[in-house]
């Protein structure tokens, strides 16, 4: 049941290498955080961890198949990816978008079903949009789009068990409220579905108070990981960002808490 | 509103088939010499004595037919570039296939070329091949640098290499004739003057063949519409999609043009306008912009014909004059 990247080797063609063998591993429930600079890979192994890129060297398997064996369609049904930001080139109402997740599970020209309307609505309920799913999603606000390509990804993968929600830096783009939002709606995704989650972010303080494990990026290489309490010290920060930093639990959350002091002079 | 798929698919479908048949139908009835509906299909008058029958099924039905096949095809090509482009200002003419076909017929034209195949004569044959190059130009600089198209390649290449051949065609019409001058600017002002079912007849099979290839792809646009990797993570063989999207489209409008010429605007403002009626669910507006197409195209060919009789006017004309001032809209509504 494990969704396991090992030993990743992958460049985009113009560039240098971006990935330089990466391994993560992550299983039903859990929660894994992918941290790093700008340009250490982060985008570019969630691409791959959702088989949409075909790594030079190393394998990215699903329950120990390969995901280039196992099919776009089968690989599709088990693995959701949420990007940063979606832009529809025309303008689809809310439900249509959920129910654009139910494409692996349909047949060639075959119309969604009544039980499929019903994951969709599900899925908006899970991630609180259901009162959006008449409106356009160009009219909606950055929170509420987020969301509602949450709840496509939800209604892409449901009924399989083991399966694998991917947020490419899913608070990017959004406002403190939101931010807070999209967070406790993916936490509980974690724990009560069972569905593995695997979040890049730039979000120290994000990854601390949602992530039970991190997997640290730097120039495409993996410099940490394991429980975020291990991995997330000032010492980390300092090698990332060169930024002193104190991380301390808050006292009334009991999550880690990064406070940025000063930069170090380089 | 987007409850009962299949309930709206019937519906938008039968509504613009009833639209289109009746435009189709409707169309030969108006003209110079007025006929009755109801005298042309008048089984009581031998067909030999029936005029009106001879006006509607030999004179005026081949070009009421030629025209929806080619509205159609351009319509249902012009959805099927916007999507695949995921640019709602794509035409079928955006990649540069129109040019090539323009060079083909022009320089037909020109060097008075007068081969013929299975009857049809050098300028629709020419013209046909010149979008074929056209296309395999495009598409190979489109794939020459990844695996999969790249739609930004792809519109760069179509728009730069539509300026190329304008060039060269203004370079061929330097050398040529006055008479060859204007039968080049006649074509291609886009032209349904036919008065045979030939044309139809050799233009089917290919229009059927991209038909058969469109039908395989309204969902994979829905989902390429967000983006490529959202239709890869959703499940979609985003490679073949685009590929299939891309010939399919590319026939159709090669064989279009080899018809009618390159008739402009028929390939954006039907998709807008069914758009805005059904919403922009491929599989509802595919359908529904091939019937619109036709009777649009057939339409305008009607108001070509008769708004200046007994002059007859270019249909393309007709299409960018209504299409301009359209487009411009299109381009400042949001």
């Amino acid at each position: 049941m494990l969704l396991s990247a090992s030993n990743i080797v992958f460049s985009y063609e113009e560039r240098s290498t971006t990935l330089r063998g990466v391994s993560v591993t992550c299983a039903p429930g859990d929660f894994v955080g992918i941290l790093g600079p700008n340009g250490s890979g982060k985008t570019t192994l969630l691409r791959a961890l959702g088989g949409l890129i075909r790594p030079a060297s190393g394998a990215v398997r699903l329950d120990d198949v390969g995901l280039s064996k196992l099919g776009r369609a089968a690989a599709a049904r088990r693995i959701a990816v949420v990007p940063q930001e979606i832009h529809p080139a025309f303008d689809y109402s809310v439900i249509e978008m959920v129910l654009m997740g139910r494409y692996p599970h349909l047949g060639r020209f075959a119309l969604e079903s009544p039980r499929d309307f019903e994951i969709a609505r599900a899925a908006l309920a899970a991630t609180g949009t259901l009162e959006l799913e008449d409106r356009l999603f160009s009219t909606l606000s950055g929170g509420e789009k987020q969301r509602v390509v949450i709840a496509s990804a939800l209604a892409q993968i449901e009924g399989q068990p083991g399966s694998y929600l991917l947020l490419d830096e899913p608070t990017a783009s959004l406002d403190l409220g939101f931010q807070l939002e999209v967070a406790s709606v993916v936490r509980k995704l974690a724990e009560e579905r069972r569905i593995g989650l695997v979040l890049s972010t730039h979000d120290l303080n994000l990854a601390a108070g949602l992530c039970r494990t991190l997997v640290v990026l730097k120039a495409g290489e993996v410099i940490a990981s394991g429980p975020t309490a291990d991995v997330l010290t000032p010492a980390l920060i300092r090698r990332l960002y060169g930024v002193e930093s104190e991380i301390a639990p808050h006292p009334r959350t009991g999550r880690l808490v990064v406070v940025p002091i000063s930069r170090e002079a380089p | 509103m987007s409850r009962g798929i299949r309930r709206r698919f019937i519906f938008s479908t039968l509504g613009f088939a009833g639209v289109a048949l009746a435009v189709i139908l409707g169309a030969p009835l108006v003209g110079s010499t007025s006929i009755d509906l109801r005298r042309v299909f008048d089984s009581s008058i031998p067909v030999s004595e029936n005029v009106d029958a001879q006006i509607f099924f030999v004179a005026r039905l081949p070009r009421s037919l030629a025209g929806a096949l080619v509205g159609a095809t351009l319509a249902s090509a012009g959805v099927i570039f916007q999507g695949l482009l995921r640019n709602p200002l794509a035409t079928p003419f955006t990649l540069g296939i129109s040019s090539g076909a323009a060079l083909g017929a022009m320089l037909a034209i020109t060097f008075g070329w007068s081969f013929a195949i299975a009857g049809i004569t050098a300028v629709p044959l020419s013209s046909f091949a010149g979008s074929i190059g056209a296309v395999a130009i495009v598409y190979w600089l489109s794939v020459a640098r990844q695996r999969g198209l790249s739609t930004s390649v792809l519109l760069l290449a179509g728009v730069t290499l539509n300026a190329f051949i304008s060039a060269l065609i203004l370079f061929v019409q330097y050398f040529a004739d006055f008479a060859e001058t204007f039968r080049t600017l006649r074509w291609l002002m886009g032209d349904l003057d036919v008065s045979s079912f030939r044309p139809i007849v050799v233009a089917l099979p290919l229009a059927v063949v991209a038909f058969a290839m469109f039908a395989m792809l309204p969902r994979a646009l829905n989902l390429l519409s967000l983006g490529p990797d959202s239709a890869a993570a959703r499940g979609v063989d985003i490679v073949r999609a685009q590929r299939t999207a891309f010939f399919s489209a590319s026939l159709a409008t090669g064989a279009a043009v080899s018809v009618g010429g390159p008739i402009g605007f028929v390939g954006i403002i039907v998709p807008h306008l069914v758009r805005l009626l059904v919403g922009s669910d491929h599989r509802i507006v595919l359908p529904a912009s091939a019937f619109f197409g036709a009777a649009f195209l057939v339409a305008c060919d009607t108001i070509a014909r008769t708004i200046m009789a007994p002059v007859e006017l270019p249909v393309g004309v007709i299409t960018a004059v209504l299409g301009g001032p359209f487009f411009l809209w299109l381009l400042v509504r949001r």
